[in-house]
């Protein structure tokens, strides 16, 4: 069964994201005076060939750990949608 | 002393260290591959420069995978020295081969400039040419030099006098202004707990020659040849 996979991959709270300050500071700029906690990260799209959900998240959980975050300054979350 | 510098697909600066080793100083150097498996009997391994699998995802990220990182790991699991400078740091600490990681520099601007670095830990093998708190200059380039690491991993890592450089002053003060990437505690270079890998963003082999802006970097690669001799 096919799982179509959504990977978000942020910086940690607490990491300076300098990316995402800029962002901020543009968006101010902008007239968007009220935007606050901007935090850039990545989005990243797969699919997986599982028997069931549980596997596939056990799959993408080490997929996670071992390459597509840094946990060191990274959080992942991700959403499984059958496809 | 028998040297090797692994290319990834990406390096720029593994020629320079080549030629910093055999050319200036002298030394045995080879050149390991990639792909290589095993690491040809040297006694330092040097991960050099450069943006290596083209740094997709993170820098550091793919190359971590690379078959003689393996080989790399064993090594340092042994005992053996281990430099990785730039991206060679940054590949260190994605194999967890160093604590911490590098990210954005803080200004969101690739850097390329000499910098003045204190040296704060002359007991390591890769510093023991020179003294506690001895200034030397050497050129930094790079995006993505931001030293972070967990806070209790910090004070632990100072603690240990795992911070061996730092970003300073001419007057050997380190300060917000004289960082120049927004690195954690000015952090230029790091040890491992057992002082046999060593990651800086810094480039020793690019100051080999007073004729190139200075000689500095010799400096830790004799500290090296003293401690294997």
């Amino acid at each position: 069964m096919i799982f179509r996979i959504k990977v978000f991959v942020t910086p940690k709270r607490g990491i300076l994201d300098p990316q995402g300050r800029a962002v901020e500071q543009s968006l101010k700029s902008l007239g968007f005076a009220r935007v606050d906690g901007v935090r850039v990260g990545k989005y990243i799209a797969l699919e997986i060939d599982a028997s069931s959900v549980q596997e596939a998240e056990g799959t993408l959980k080490r997929m996670c750990e071992q390459l597509l975050a840094n946990t060191v300054i990274e959080d992942y979350r991700f959403e499984v949608e059958a496809g | 002393m028998k040297w090797g510098v692994v290319s990834f697909p990406g390096s720029l600066d593994d020629r320079d260290a080549l030629y910093a080793l055999r050319d200036v100083m002298g030394q045995d150097a080879i050149a390991l591959w990639h792909k290589d498996e095993s690491l040809g009997g040297v006694e330092c391994v040097v991960l050099p420069g450069g943006f290596s699998y083209g740094d997709y995802l993170r820098t550091g990220a793919i190359a971590r995978f690379a078959p003689i990182m393996k080989s790399v790991a064993r090594f340092a699991a042994d005992g053996g020295f281990v430099i990785g400078i730039c991206n060679g740091f940054q590949i260190l600490c994605e194999a967890h081969l160093l604590p911490g990681a590098l990210t954005r520099n803080r200004s969101l601007s690739f850097i390329c400039e000499w910098v003045t670095l204190r040296v704060d830990n002359s007991k390591t093998a890769f510093t023991r040419a020179a003294r506690d708190g001895e200034l030397i200059r050497l050129p930094i380039k790079h995006g993505e030099g931001s030293y972070v690491a967990p806070e209790g991993e910090l004070s632990a890592m100072e603690e240990r006098g795992q911070v061996i450089l730092r970003y300073v002053d001419s007057s050997g003060r380190d300060s917000d202004e004289a960082n120049p990437n927004g690195s954690m505690h000015a952090i230029a270079g790091v040890a491992n707990e057992r002082f046999n890998v060593f990651g800086l963003m810094p480039h020793p082999e690019h100051a080999v020659d007073a004729m190139l802006g200075g000689d500095d970097g010799l400096r830790l690669f004799r500290s090296i040849i003293a401690s294997t001799s």
